[in-house]
């Protein structure tokens, strides 16, 4: 059993507080969904809990099992079991799949025989295609394919709790059931529950991923928690039920660190 | 420049300086002629104790071109250690001609000098390699001329793995006639100073070059190119692509023209420098240049030089990888696209392997070293 733990996180970007109090508790085998409309602070959340540079943490913490996941480089917070599935997940040149995955296991101290294979079998189980996995990482893949790809990668590294940034943006519908149905198992697994934590928009990435608990994140706070049905409120009547109609009309608050050219700003969407 | 260097006189010539542009950041300054002494040399032709057919080494010194564009290149001439290829028209020759040249120390000057004539529909590829010997101390001044017939396919490689006590001032040019296609390739490694300048033109329609060069200096190296694409025949195609990386205290320099002259309408040119800065104290410069003196043409370049791109680097890390494992995977990666597109495998992984020993990031964590910890 597995635990990650979110205390009164706070945290900004480029002097802005994005995360404003933020409280949560993911445990192996449940499934939890954050949604939230544009700006709420839901991508910044897994920044944060990943480490990703640029980001400021200035209050609160968050703990692994009672690691203090903040006081470790992101390395270490993935190898001590957190993984972050990205919205656009970064292409990388030149650099292989395999490669990637077998450091990552050595890392982890874990063995690299098989390898080969456990990649061909997890891809032909979310369909994704074999050629794909000789291509560098991200580079030419469609959204869909490097969705499967992020799956992929979750299935082979087993973490103790996964982030999904938004795993159903960018991918069609065969993609979606693909990649939703793999994480439902792994969460199901019953020698190591995978605990998720889904980032989402829409209800749609929770038909086949079943979610445990809901969570409205509305400017850097959860306004409201609940179960399954929430997500069913959400859909019928927007975030209007849960948020002022004149705090969601203002404008997106939250920004990431932006360098010229890259895909930092969608990352923060 | 069309003087003649004699033998006698060689050390009397006039070097140019920094104020020209085309020696603009270069270390040309730091040259002292009186410091080498011409020596024979003798460049070793890869083919099982006979020559490949139509490889002649020695002879007249041939000049494709006339005019030399340096002082350099007028040395070259007057020392020359020449290969001749010569492929008559419609001759696929299959097997890459390697030429070695190992440059000897003790402050030796050499003038390898190679030139290549594609008869028409002719293939070829050569590949050219430079080693030291003995304490590496050396002026090298290579000089490649390559003609490419109507339709001739041409690829030249050059691999620069000289003694970093190795000076380098290089010329490579070529001219290819209607739908002709060259590829000219250089890996730089080597050499305190590693100077290549490349002139490719165009002279017939259709005809394509491509260009690719990697290169990475650490140390106190300094690699030093400088680039013309010129178009001087319409519906003329060329593609560059230069990839390098100064790690420690060296530097790089890359300056690039596509030139496009008042008939070549219809051209299509593309140029890319891309440059990787590993440590604070190295430094690369990139300056691109375009002339485009007739319209209807498609032209684009593009050149960066900054660190390690830090979303690459999350994405790994965030994966479980170490830094400085990441980092070693995205440096080499990013060298892949050159390596990728070298005509002659072998060398390839050669190359490959050089490189990852070079690279100071990381290096704890190579393969070989983590079989020994």
């Amino acid at each position: 059993m597995s635990t990650l733990e979110i205390r009164g996180l706070r945290a900004a970007v480029n002097g802005t507080e994005i995360l404003r109090g933020i409280d949560l508790t993911v445990s192996s085998g449940e499934v939890h969904a954050i949604m939230g409309p544009n700006g709420a602070g839901k991508s910044t959340l897994s920044a944060v809990v990943m480490g990703k540079p640029g980001y400021e943490v200035l209050a609160g913490s968050v703990t692994l099992d009672g690691v203090d996941v903040l006081a470790l480089p992101t390395w270490e917070r993935a190898a001590a079991g957190l993984h972050l599935v990205m919205q656009y997940p970064t292409e990388v040149p030149g650099v292989m799949l395999d490669d990637v995955l077998g450091e990552a296991l050595t890392t982890r101290g874990r063995s690299t025989d098989g390898l080969d294979a456990l990649l061909r079998s997890e891809a032909a189980s979310i369909g994704f295609e074999e050629r794909f996995l000789d291509r560098p990482l991200n580079v030419d893949l469609s959204g869909g394919e490097k969705k499967r790809n992020e799956t992929l990668q979750l299935a082979v590294l087993q973490p103790k709790i996964a982030i999904l940034d938004e795993l159903d943006s960018g991918l069609d519908i065969d993609a979606l059931r693909d990649c939703s149905r793999r994480v439902e198992a792994m969460s199901n697994d019953p020698d190591s529950p995978l605990g998720v934590l889904a980032i989402t928009h829409y209800s749609r990435l929770l038909t086949e991923l079943r979610c445990d608990h809901v969570h409205i994140l509305v400017k850097g706070r959860i306004v409201t928690s609940g179960g399954p049905e929430l997500a069913d409120v959400l859909e019928t009547d927007g975030y209007a039920a849960f948020v002022p109609a004149e705090e969601l009309a203002e404008p997106a608050a939250e920004k990431a660190p932006v360098r010229p050219g890259s895909l930092d700003d969608l990352f923060a969407m | 420049m069309n003087d003649t260097v004699t033998i006698d006189a060689w050390r009397d010539v006039t070097l140019p300086t920094p104020d020209e542009e085309i020696w603009r950041y270069s270390r040309i300054t730091d040259l002292d002629l009186s410091a080498y002494e011409p020596v024979p040399h003798a460049p070793n032709v890869d083919g099982d104790g006979q020559l490949p057919q139509g490889v002649t080494i020695g002879g007249v010194t041939v000049d494709l071109f006339g005019e030399a564009p340096d002082v350099f290149a007028l040395l070259n001439r007057t020392f020359a250690a020449q290969v001749h290829v010569r492929v008559p028209a419609g001759t696929v020759v299959e097997a890459p001609i390697v030429i070695t040249h190992t440059v000897p120390g003790s402050g030796a000057l050499v003038a390898p000098r190679l030139v290549v004539e594609a008869g028409r529909d002719s293939q070829v590829t050569v590949v050219e390699r430079f080693v030291s010997d003995g304490d590496g101390r050396a002026l090298v001044l290579p000089v490649v001329q390559i003609r490419a017939d109507a339709a001739a396919r041409v690829q030249y490689l050059a691999v620069n793995e000289l003694s970093d006590a190795a000076w380098s001032i290089g010329h490579q040019q070529a001219e290819g006639d209607r739908d002709s296609s060259t590829l000219l390739a250089t890996v730089t490694l080597g050499g305190d100073y590693a100077r290549v300048r490349t002139e490719a033109r165009l002279v017939g329609p259709g005809g394509s070059t491509r260009q690719v060069a990697l290169y990475f200096a650490g140390g106190d190296q300094m690699h030093d190119f400088r680039t013309i694409q010129d178009h001087a025949a319409p519906y003329t195609s060329s593609d560059l692509l230069f990839k390098g990386a100064v790690q420690d205290r060296s530097r790089s320099v890359y300056t690039g023209l596509i030139r496009i002259r008042e008939n070549a309408k219809g051209t299509v040119a593309y140029q890319t420098n891309r440059n990787l800065t590993l440590s604070d104290g190295a430094w690369a410069e990139s300056v691109p240049n375009l002339d485009i003196q007739t319209n209807d043409v498609k032209c684009s370049h593009a050149s960066t030089v900054g660190p390690i791109d830090e979303d690459q680097r999350f994405y790994l890390e965030s994966r479980g990888v170490r830094p400085e494992v990441a980092e070693r995977l995205v440096v080499l990666g990013f060298f892949d696209e050159v390596l990728s597109q070298l005509p002659a495998s072998d060398i390839t992984a050669a190359v490959r392997a050089s490189v990852a020993a070079k690279l100071n990031i990381g290096a704890d964590h190579a393969a070989g070293a983590e079989v020994a910890s």
